[in-house]
């Protein structure tokens, strides 16, 4: 354990409001250059408040330093690997973030002349032709705010699509290895779930898909690589199954890492899909949020998109209202811009060749991370796996521990746990992806961290329930926080 | 490549531990008609300093130190440095949802006082860990409502953020959630009563309201609300300008409070990304959407906090949760967070009544198409010349005048909205005031 991780000291802190106290000060207004303002006069009496009951009053370096302490608290993608199955957290470049704060970038309003956003516009186009070369889609909007955001963009535009066609349908396959996300988002766009069991190999079951379509049947959701991290071998075939009936094929491209410059949806068979850029184009997760969800579609869905859309008029981009077929707005402006941002500076910096050697180096290390630890866990699925693997903890289960306990004593390793008991059709799952910003060393470490803690399962499996038992938090009891609520101060 | 740990030696060693021969065989199990057989049509990769040298510029090529009096919805507030500052901690950019509470105590920790500081603004019991945007808390909110009231229609005011009624729209379309809108008095600028009152049916779930409104007026969310509540449906508030709750009265007789954070130290950045609250009635708790921290102890009984009451989300619930959202904007609202830390209780009135002053200045010097109270954004008529026409004459100043309301009100063609902060020098208001 000592090669990763020592104790060392962090400092207790308390919350801004028992550290406040009145008079004391975080700012200073620049004068007033105007006459002042009686307020009660100017806003109507009954409109002025008395006080922001209970707001707290600190300096400046109380704020830094209750910042500061609170974050020694976190474990982060800078501290380590992060080796969260399906949520891809890779190195985020800090050459991104500073591009996003440039002046004529950050402090664009989105209602300024389009003659002075040209260069915010031309940031969106670059961004929107990369995401097409990516996947291999006709036309993408930039406008969802997030992965899940994209899903119900992409099932309103199937909906669209439909209702154009004359019938907008009833159902919606969802493979039973699906992300949450998918069959919430079914219900939100006004359609029922249909889960699909998968096969043996835990991927699609094409005969069971062939008599679950129906012409009642709308769209699949379906995750390719899936979430056992296993490519889709038959995504060809069930999309022409699905198409047959008239019905689309939407990805979710949470694990579009494993695929950049390999393989790309647009060539086989996908209507529909969503890009997480906090993902896959290693914009930062920021301890969750904000992202981007982009959604790239076929041809036949283009008139669909959410408007405005961008629109070259000569030498200028120009936003087109003009858009009769639209879903509509899902989002208030153009989308999350300053991720947009970001995105382009990771493409940027990587090129064609580099995203594609990006991806291989994904593959690579989860690849040598099942080959390391094959012999020490579980392996129920045996098909060949791209960028992330899933374990079981069938082994140690018989001792009594269980996943979520063997992620807890990863910590006193050094490292943030995998994902833990998802999938949900590999009972006791431990979801591994390490991304490719992994180094060897790195990977070797947590090889050898999950390597002993199997060992200590069968030694001293109580200790492994107990963990974490080096962190400045032990367990938290969630059970009392879920049963009585206290959500503020 | 710098963003790749590895050397090519290594790169060997790992592929022969795996019994590999190349980097192609890892990919050789997919189905041949799914390969791409090319190259990316895209250029090669490029040095950190054409990276930055490329969005210098693009950002040269917008509106670089223009005096700008766009509002609507997103406002131009000073970012005190300690905000940046903050965020820019690792701990904080590069960690993921606080699913691991014993080492993300610090992710929760900030939006419990997060949560805390919303309720103390606008007057509600519990407050989320923030949504995407204003825009999308509009209809998580109005269907919120559906779900607490059994009902199903929603009744929104003009007077809201005309985007914002657009999303609403798109969401509510295909849940079966009909959306009518009702006017405003076209004296005041504020809500018309008697059209609330004709359309409001005891089928209404929700009737949203914002204030100050779309066209900066403090609207009469009280009454609206009143009158909600004999139907039995709920009000939503609405805001998209939070400095605004540093000075007005909280909307705590409201049920539901959804609005936008970007005025605390959020940059507009063409529109987001920005962060978005949702507020309520403790009774409404398990009804909410989005994250909730909650406050639990560890093993050795000290005080922690933990993602809560996940049992209404949809990783749980799938198909049956309150919303499909799984993220909250965590960074953004820890911008939100420090801000307001910053500015504190006299800060935050400080700085509200330094807006309203300036707004009213620049408001003494034009002639306003409403008559009711307004906080820092007011709708101006421009007389014999159009707006757009007045808007490139100030732009040949180089200033950003204000926004045409035609596209969004035809009846008021003639009128621009034009917002004013702590930002706006008075030499600036003054030569745009000449202008008109």
């Amino acid at each position: 354990m000592e090669r990763k991780v020592r104790s060392h000291p962090t400092q207790n802190e308390s919350l801004l409001f028992e550290i406040s106290s009145p008079g004391k000060k975080g700012y200073q207004l620049p004068d007033l250059d105007v006459p002042p303002l009686d307020m009660a006069a100017a806003l109507g009496e009954s409109n002025v408040r008395r006080e922001i009951e209970g707001f707290p009053e600190v300096s400046e370096v109380e704020v830094i330093r209750h910042f500061t302490r609170l974050s020694t608290w976190n474990y982060a993608i800078d501290l380590g690997v992060y080796p969260l199955g399906s949520c891809t957290m890779k190195y985020n470049p800090r050459v991104n973030e500073l591009v996003a704060r440039l002046d004529g970038l950050a402090w664009a309003h989105p209602y300024q002349p389009e003659s002075l956003s040209q260069g915010a516009m031309e940031v969106m186009a670059h961004l929107e032709r990369a995401l097409l070369e990516i996947t291999g889609m006709d036309a993408v909007t930039l406008q969802p705010a997030a992965g899940a955001h994209g899903e119900l963009t992409g099932i309103l535009l199937v909906r669209a699509l439909l209702e154009k066609r004359g019938n907008p349908r009833r159902r919606i396959i969802i493979p039973d290895s699906a992300h949450g996300t998918n069959p919430a988002t079914a219900a939100i766009a006004g359609y029922q779930v249909q889960n699909l069991r998968s096969n043996e190999l835990g991927g699609i079951d094409l005969e069971g898909l062939a008599r679950a379509v129906d012409e009642d049947v709308a769209a699949m959701m379906v995750t390719n690589p899936n979430t056992l991290g296993v490519f889709e071998n038959d995504i060809a075939k069930a999309a022409g199954i699905l198409h047959a009936k008239g019905a689309l094929m939407y990805m979710d491209g949470a694990n579009m890492n494993a695929l950049v410059g390999i393989a790309r949806p647009g060539d086989f068979g996908i209507d529909v899909m969503h890009l997480n850029l906090h993902k896959t184009f290693s914009t930062p997760h920021g301890g969750g949020g904000p992202g981007g969800g982009p959604v790239a579609v076929k041809a036949p869905l283009e008139a669909l998109l959410p408007l405005p859309r961008l629109k070259r008029i000569g030498d200028e981009w120009a936003w087109d209202y003009d858009r009769p077929e639209s879903i509509g707005r899902v989002r208030a402006f153009y989308g999350n811009f300053g991720v947009l941002v970001r995105a382009l500076a990771y493409t940027l910096a990587h090129g064609g060749n580099g995203l594609r050697n990006a991806t291989v180096d994904a593959v690579l290390n989860a690849v040598y991370l099942r080959k390391k630890l094959e012999a020490h866990y579980e392996l129920p699925y045996s098909s060949p796996n791209m960028h992330e693997v899933v374990f079981s903890d069938d082994r140690q289960a018989k001792h009594g521990v269980r996943t979520g306990d063997i992620a807890k004593r990863l910590i006193d390793y050094g490292f943030h746990p995998y994902t833990v008991s998802f999938p949900l059709i590999v009972h006791g799952a431990l979801m591994i992806e390490p991304t490719e910003t992994e180094s060897k060393q790195e990977l070797d470490l947590l090889a050898d961290a999950l390597i002993a803690i199997a060992a200590e399962v069968e030694s001293d499996p109580e200790m492994v329930k107990s963990a974490p038992h080096s962190t400045r938090t032990s367990r938290v009891d969630e059970v009392t926080a879920a049963r009585r609520p206290k959500v503020r101060f | 490549m710098r963003y790749l740990p590895k050397s090519d030696s290594e790169r060997q060693a790992m592929l022969a531990a795996c019994g590999l021969a190349s980097p192609e065989e890892l990919f050789s199990h997919l189905p041949p008609e799914t390969r791409l057989k090319r190259p990316l049509d895209l250029a090669a990769g490029i040095s950190e300093y054409s990276i930055v040298d490329y969005f210098r510029a693009r950002a040269a090529e917008c509106a670089n130190g223009y005096p700008s009096f766009l509002g609507a919805g997103v406002y131009s507030h000073y970012r005190p440095v300690v905000v940046d500052t903050v965020v820019s901690r690792g701990e904080f950019l590069t960690s993921y949802t606080p699913y691991q509470a014993e080492i993300a105590q610090g992710t929760l920790t900030a939006i419990f006082e997060f949560q805390t500081m919303i309720c103390q603004l606008t007057g509600m019991e519990a407050a989320n860990a923030s949504m995407y945007d204003g825009s999308t808390a509009t209809p998580e909110a109005a269907m919120m409502a559906v779900r607490i009231t059994g009902r199903n229609r929603i009744l929104a005011a003009r007077t809201v953020h005309p985007e914002y009624r657009e999303v609403l729209r798109t969401y509510a379309k295909h849940q079966g959630l009909p959306v009518e809108e009702f006017g405003y008095d076209p004296a005041t600028g504020q809500i018309d009563l008697e059209d609330l009152e004709r359309r409001i049916s005891d089928q209404t779930a929700a009737v949203l309201v914002q204030s100050p409104n779309f066209f900066g007026v403090i609207d009469n969310w009280r009454a609206a609300a009143d009158l909600a509540h004999r139907k039995g449906a709920l009000l939503v508030f609405l805001f998209t300008e939070a400095v605004s709750l540093g000075i007005l009265e909280p909307p705590a007789g409201a049920d539901i409070v959804a609005g936008e954070l970007q005025s605390f130290a959020i940059s507009p950045s063409y529109g987001g990304p920005f962060a978005g609250i949702i507020a309520a009635k403790e009774k409404y708790l398990r009804q909410m959407p989005g994250r909730l921290v909650g406050q639990t102890t560890d093993s050795r009984g000290h005080r922690a906090f933990c993602l809560t009451l996940a049992t209404r989300e949809q990783h749980i619930r799938r198909e049956k949760a309150t919303s499909n959202i799984c993220t909250n904007q965590a960074l953004i609202a820890l911008m939100a967070t420090v801000f307001m830390s910053l500015y504190g209780k006299q800060g935050l009135r400080e700085l509200a009544e330094q807006n309203a002053a300036k707004a009213h200045y620049l408001a003494g010097r034009l002639k306003r198409r409403f008559s009711a109270p307004f906080f820092n954004e007011f709708v101006a008529e421009t007389g014999s010349r159009r707006p757009a026409d007045i808007n490139q004459a100030l732009l040949e100043r180089k200033i950003v005048g204000g926004l045409p309301l035609e596209r969004y009100y035809p009846e008021l063609a003639g009128c621009m909205l034009l917002c004013a902060t702590e930002m706006s020098k008075r030499s600036d208001m003054d030569r745009l005031a000449e202008v008109f």
